[in-house]
């Protein structure tokens, strides 16, 4: 049978670069397991942010495919090595991204703003004192302050930019980073979610959360900013 | 890095209000064929910036896409082919993009941009 996710023997590797992991892993399986849904969405651009060794971005171009240009897959990291071992894994595997060095979107919020159609990330998650936190090398592969919440509270305002009317975003959570607050602002950004995967392991339980913009969560929002308004007048 | 994602970058540094397009320096271009796909030219025409297609294009050696553009000329079969391969064949390999407001370079090294900032720049 055709493999359908990275392999993992294919993956390159830097001692900066964060291996990958059970985060991961239950990331590209909760994308594998809504494959039949991803296909039929027909994206046009998919993104990740902070792709690392590449093998989440790479998993996604295996198991969607490429139908000409279709979809136009790019990638981001803050790490200059990760970026190297991420087109070491595509080429590997055959496939393509356009990847850019930089913090999260930073470069694109402008132009590509409204155009994603699915973003993944596996954001630094873990609680560590804030000066961890985008410091050099491998440490910043993990480090999220306080909560684990740092660099989260950053991508979630750019992935609402990002995101096209019916982008889709799939984002891995620690239960330390208080997920369901991470849902409820999301909420009132006008998003749906939904936990599409959930598993624990002998360190952490993990959360791969499903975010869609929704009409009716939008709507909602509309009423509660009127009621406000007219509670306060 | 394709010419697609160079019209979807802008000067990141604090404060410019001239950000966009990125002024190309060209030290190696690739060309890499990829599969013509209609449906995905006809949704990036609305994206892209077309003046600023042009003008890479040409920056990169490719002189054959219009000055203007508008969405009748997606009927034509010779005029997409040539979007797309501005669009999606032609990539910046070795070079530099340049912030159009304050000439601050942003590296391009083996067809990666690199949009980080020094700490002065966030
Ligand atoms: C937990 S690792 C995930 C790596 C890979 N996507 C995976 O799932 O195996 C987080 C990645 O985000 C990157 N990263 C951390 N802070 C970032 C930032 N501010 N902007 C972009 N990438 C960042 C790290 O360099 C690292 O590669």
């Amino acid at each position: 049978m055709l493999s359908r996710t990275a392999k993992i023997p294919l993956v390159s590797s830097h001692p900066e670069v964060y291996e990958p992991c059970d985060d991961s892993f239950a990331l590209v399986d909760a994308l594998l397991a809504d494959r039949t849904n991803l296909l039929q969405h027909h994206p046009s651009i998919c993104m990740e942010i902070g792709c690392g060794s590449g093998y989440v971005i790479t998993s996604l171009a295996v198991m969607l495919g490429h139908e000409g240009s279709i979809p136009y897959y790019i990638a981001t990291d803050i790490n200059p090595h990760a970026i190297r071992v991420t087109r070491e894994t595509m080429d590997a595997h055959g496939v393509y991204a356009e990847l850019v060095n930089t913090d999260i979107t930073s470069g694109l919020e402008k132009r590509l703003a409204g155009s994603v159609d699915v973003l993944v990330v596996n954001p630094p998650y873990v609680p560590t004192p804030e000066e961890e936190v985008g410091c050099e090398g491998i440490v910043s592969a993990w480090a999220g302050g306080e909560n684990g919440r740092s660099v989260i509270d950053r991508i979630l305002p750019a992935a609402d930019n990002l995101l096209s009317d019916r982008g889709w975003l799939y984002m891995v959570t620690l239960t330390a980073n208080n997920p369901s607050e991470i849902c409820l602002e999301m909420r009132n950004k006008g998003y749906a979610s939904r936990i599409v995967l959930q598993r624990s392991t002998e360190e952490e339980s993990l959360h791969i959360i499903k975010f869609w913009r929704d009409s009716d969560c939008q709507l909602e929002l509309k009423n509660l900013n009127y009621w406000t308004k007219l509670v306060r007048s | 890095m394709r010419l697609l994602t160079h019209n979807m970058l802008s000067s990141n540094i604090k404060g410019v209000a001239n950000r966009f397009p990125l002024k190309i320096e060209v030290v190696k271009v690739v060309e890499k064929e990829v599969d013509f796909n209609i449906d995905f030219l006809k949704n990036m025409f609305h994206k892209v910036e077309w003046k600023a297609l042009a003008e890479a294009s040409r920056t990169m050696g490719y002189t054959e896409l219009p000055e203007t553009a508008d969405a009748t000329m997606l009927d034509s079969d010779d005029f997409l082919h040539k979007f797309h391969h501005a669009l999606l064949e032609l990539h910046l390999e070795e070079g530099a993009l340049v912030c159009p407001e304050t000439g601050r370079k942003f590296p391009v090294n083996k067809g990666i941009p690199n949009m980080l900032l020094h700490e002065d720049e966030v």
